[in-house]
């Protein structure tokens, strides 16, 4: 119980949540209790006093009727709505938030941090700060799960699911898998450590020795020879990929589809799958050559490539960069990964 | 007074009258009979045997649970009980408990027929279950299934190595089962009511029972395509679920919910018949708002449709998807609301006589209250996200499935008990139990919703120590819960020998299965009754209930 009331106000929405959560606990324990109180006072008042009585046969009244069918109505929409916007909240991340990937496997949680910091089984945020979790599983379907953040996301084979939370209290939280993955299911547990932002610097400093996540994406995008064709200036076999992140894509088969990271992840693995109008069906396959993990450094690496033609983007110091197209993007995410971070264009 | 010609009831005979149970005798007047009476028996002894199997599952579930790390089982063995356990008790009790028991015994008698329109399918139909549960059976024996009764893709079909099709295929066939047990009520419904027995004086317990045929005939076909589809991927290599082959695993959470959830109002909606005939007997009032009680089926029959994705609120469907689905999931909710409402407003200025059924009666529309206001919980998107796929959802899903369906159902063998049986159970060994089995099902299940806010999440072998306290009292509760079970079991299994005999209408109310003799006899009526009253009409028959 005392573990219940300290999972009070730890997450962004947490105190929100919990309004809406005690709230509804409060009127629904009116309305039972009530129900409950008339049906022992029917059951004690009008109970049975001769074996043959017959008593009124009461059995319609059109005004009480449409009361409880229409009061209930209008506070089941009041619900709806607010479950809404609170799910709406939850579906939305704020511009500034950072993105952490997190590849689920039976049974374990990888995360990776944009300034390269892998973890297994562990995730260290900032308080304060609003991380966005980029989600993907390498087998069964997963579900990301923090209690004490009120956010639970599956995560799916094939597919991005994203949610984000801010945590607002230093502290160390139970990160769940919440979806029945297999033998070991109960065992895929770990900690979200919320720590103060200094602090979190200093974690930060420890732990990315191979770079950023979007230089080791870059790392791969040489080793695969992926820029003889994707020109970043332009007019290469395969399209140009700046700026491509959440932009509407035409595709040969006359569809448009947004750049989420779930479309870029299928235009790596299974290219063929669909083809950006005025391009030829060219690029190989390269599912089962890249780990999730890779997959989710590329499509760092990608996202961090400048969002516009002509766009300055600050370099990165100490790190050697390709020059594409003129572009430098700054790879160097330790301590500043927003400045890098394009914003998106939809949000 | 009602026109109706009845078996004149004061024969007491030297030579005891012939009935259901005694005009034939021996084990093959059982397996080949087609009167509907006797094969609610069979489901009875069926459905019993194998609610104690799912039952004990739970109980060893229970017991592994009171030490945080688990201590009876490994974990793989503790993942083949819970799934055992939801496979058994959704398909081979809580889907057929009441339809194909009381339904089968009460329905044809409720609107004056001689049996069910199609009585040779209706065996067959048993047949069909039991082969579908001695298959399910099998794959227990053989080593069990790890899936959870859900089966979600690509779990079962890509990693899971137990015997997830021999499974699928018990269930497959079961579902024949219900679809023909639906077919014949509907049938039977639309083509056996008695003369003068029109749609609007039938007893709510032929319009709940209607509309959960209805959900029977249409939503169990999609499960068996699902199931096939399942099949196909697996022996044909097309991706339908399977991302490997490029099929979408979300899909199948689609295809199985559109059946699934229906399914649960396959197995409340009968529940709520059962209520609504025990509540104006013991009240001794016809139903309030009989209309908006019997419509309140059809509704719930129709809306319980459209709100399969609310499964799936945080399994990837879209924002939009998830309104609408929330949106129509509070929609659902307003019938049951009313149908809560109008109990409660039967009993009001009534004679109240709180006999075991009635106890359990009362039972239900408590516990299907919290169950159905959890439900408000779980419909509110933002709310969902934190408390789906936790305890919460299990102890909601209970108070609905146990606390309403299971009380629901004892509430209504005791209520036909002597109609069944032509004896009387033991009414205060009974009361007792009644009340065990609610505290039971308090302590066993509300804790549940605690430790479901605090996050623990459902299907865990081990879990963290801070839950451990909730958990030993649901434990606690558990046992008490199954001594609630098992007593009835017992003093019924006394009462068919040696109870007192029963009148023909002990309750002294006025529905037609009650103007035949304790048992009936092979055909129900001697003489077609004649119907000139509306459903529950005690003022109708107040001369002949010699009342007032």
């Amino acid at each position: 119980m005392i573990s219940c009331l300290a999972l009070l106000f730890q997450g962004s929405v947490t105190h929100e949540y919990n309004l809406f959560f005690w709230a509804m606990v409060a009127l629904c324990s009116i309305v039972g209790t009530g129900i409950a109180a008339f049906l022992i006072y029917c059951a004690w008042h009008y109970r049975r006093r001769s074996e043959n009585e017959l008593p009124s046969q009461l059995a319609r009244n059109i005004p009480a009727e449409v009361t409880w069918i229409a009061l209930p109505t209008l506070l089941f929409i009041t619900m709806f709505a607010y479950g809404v916007k609170i799910y709406f909240d939850l579906e939305r991340p704020p511009d500034n938030s950072e993105d952490v990937y997190v590849v689920a496997k039976q049974w374990m949680w990888k995360t990776q941090h944009l300034g390269g910091q892998r973890e297994i089984d562990t995730l260290h945020v900032p308080v304060g700060r609003a991380i966005r979790l980029n989600m993907i599983s390498q087998d069964v379907i997963h579900s990301f799960f923090v209690p004490a953040f009120r956010i639970k996301q599956d995560v799916l084979p094939r597919r991005y699911t994203s949610i984000w939370f801010k945590a607002t209290v230093p502290g160390t939280y139970h990160l769940f898998c919440a979806e029945y993955c297999g033998t070991e299911h109960s065992q895929m547990i770990g900690w979200i450590y919320a720590m103060d932002p200094k602090d979190y610097q200093t974690w930060l400093q420890q732990g990315a020795a191979e770079g950023s996540l979007a230089s080791t994406g870059e790392k791969l995008f040489h080793q695969f020879g992926c820029g003889n064709c994707h020109h970043f200036s332009g007019h290469g076999r395969g399209p140009n990929l700046r700026g491509l992140y959440k932009r509407p894509v035409q595709l040969t088969s006359g569809e448009t589809v947004i750049a989420d990271e779930t479309y870029i992840r299928e235009s790596i693995l299974q290219a063929r799958a669909k083809i950006v109008q005025g391009f030829q069906p060219i690029m190989p396959i390269f599912q089962g050559q890249l780990s999730e993990e890779q997959v989710a450094a590329l499509i760092a690496y990608i996202k961090a490539i400048g969002p516009a033609p002509g766009g300055e983007m600050p370099s990165g110091p100490g790190e050697e960069m390709g020059d594409y197209g003129g572009i430098t993007p700054d790879l160097s995410h330790p301590t500043a990964p927003a400045t890098a971070e394009p914003k998106p264009g939809v949000r | 007074m009602a026109t109706v010609t009845l078996v004149e009831p004061q024969s007491a005979p030297a030579q005891p009258r012939l009935n259901y149970l005694t005009e034939k005798t021996g084990l093959m007047s059982w397996l080949f009979t087609t009167d509907h009476k006797r094969i609610g028996l069979l489901y009875v002894v069926s459905i019993t045997f194998f609610f104690f199997f799912g039952g004990f599952f739970a109980l060893l579930m229970r017991l592994h649970l009171l030490l945080p790390q688990g201590w009876l089982f490994g974990h793989e063995t503790y993942n083949k009980l819970f799934t055992m356990h939801g496979i058994i008790m959704v398909w081979f009790f809580l889907i057929p408990s009441i339809p194909n028991t009381l339904g089968n015994f009460v329905l044809p008698m409720m609107i004056g027929a001689k049996d069910l329109a199609f009585p040779k399918l209706n065996l067959l139909s048993w047949y069909i279950f039991m082969l579908g549960g001695m298959t399910t059976l099998y794959a227990l024996v053989r080593g069990g299934v790890d899936t959870g009764w859900t089966f979600y893709t690509p779990f079962s079909t890509s990693y899971s190595t137990s015997f997830v099709i021999t499974a699928a295929v018990g269930i497959l066939i079961a579902g024949f089962s219900s679809i023909l047990t639906g077919l014949n009520f509907i049938a039977t419904v639309h083509r056996m009511r008695a003369p003068g027995l029109t749609w609007f004086r039938l007893p709510i317990f032929i319009w709940s029972t209607y509309a959960t045929s209805l959900i029977l005939v249409l939503a169990t076909p999609v499960l068996a395509i699902t199931l096939a589809m399942i099949g196909i991927e697996r022996i044909f290599q097309v991706g339908i679920f399977d991302p490997a082959l490029g099929g979408d695993p979300v899909l199948f959470q689609h295809m199985f919910w559109f059946y699934s959830h229906p399914a649960v109002y396959i197995m409340v909606l009968p529940a709520m018949a059962v209520v609504s005939e025990i509540i104006p007997t013991f009240s001794r009032k016809p139903i309030f708002g009989y209309k908006a009680v019997a419509f309140s089926s059809m509704a719930i029959a129709i809306l319980g449709f459209l709100v399969w994705g609310h499964h799936m609120f945080v399994a990837g469907e879209s924002a939009y998807a998830a309104m609408t689905f929330s949106f129509l999931s509070y929609m659902v909710a307003i019938p049951s609301a009313i149908k809560v409402f109008n109990w409660t407003a039967t009993m009001y200025r009534g004679s109240v006589q709180l006999d075991t059924p009635m106890l359990y009666a009362i039972g239900f529309v408590a516990l299907f209250t919290i169950g159905g206001m959890t439900g408000l919980f779980l419909a509110a998107l933002g709310i969902d996200v934190h408390v789906t796929d936790t305890y919460f959802v299990i102890a909601h899903f209970h108070y609905i499935m146990v606390g309403g369906t299971v009380m629901a159902f004892l509430g209504g063998v005791h209520y036909w008990w002597p109609k069944i049986s032509g004896k009387m159970y033991p009414e205060f060994l009974a009361k007792l139990s009644a009340l065990t089995v609610f505290l039971g099902f308090n302590l066993t299940f509300f804790p549940q919703f605690i430790l479901g806010y605090m996050g623990m999440p459902r299907r865990y072998a081990a879990y963290p120590p801070e839950f451990q306290v909730l958990n030993v009292l649901s434990t606690a509760g558990a046992s008490i819960l199954g001594v609630g079970y098992v007593v009835p079991l017992i003093y019924l299994i006394w009462a068919w020998k040696y109870g007192e005999p029963a009148t023909d209408n002990p309750w002294r109310t006025t529905g037609l299965e009650w103007k035949t003799p304790s048992p009936p006899p092979k055909h129900n009526f001697e003489q077609t009754p004649v119907v000139t009253w509306k459903a529950y009409d005690f003022e109708a028959q107040k001369e002949e209930l010699h009342l007032g």
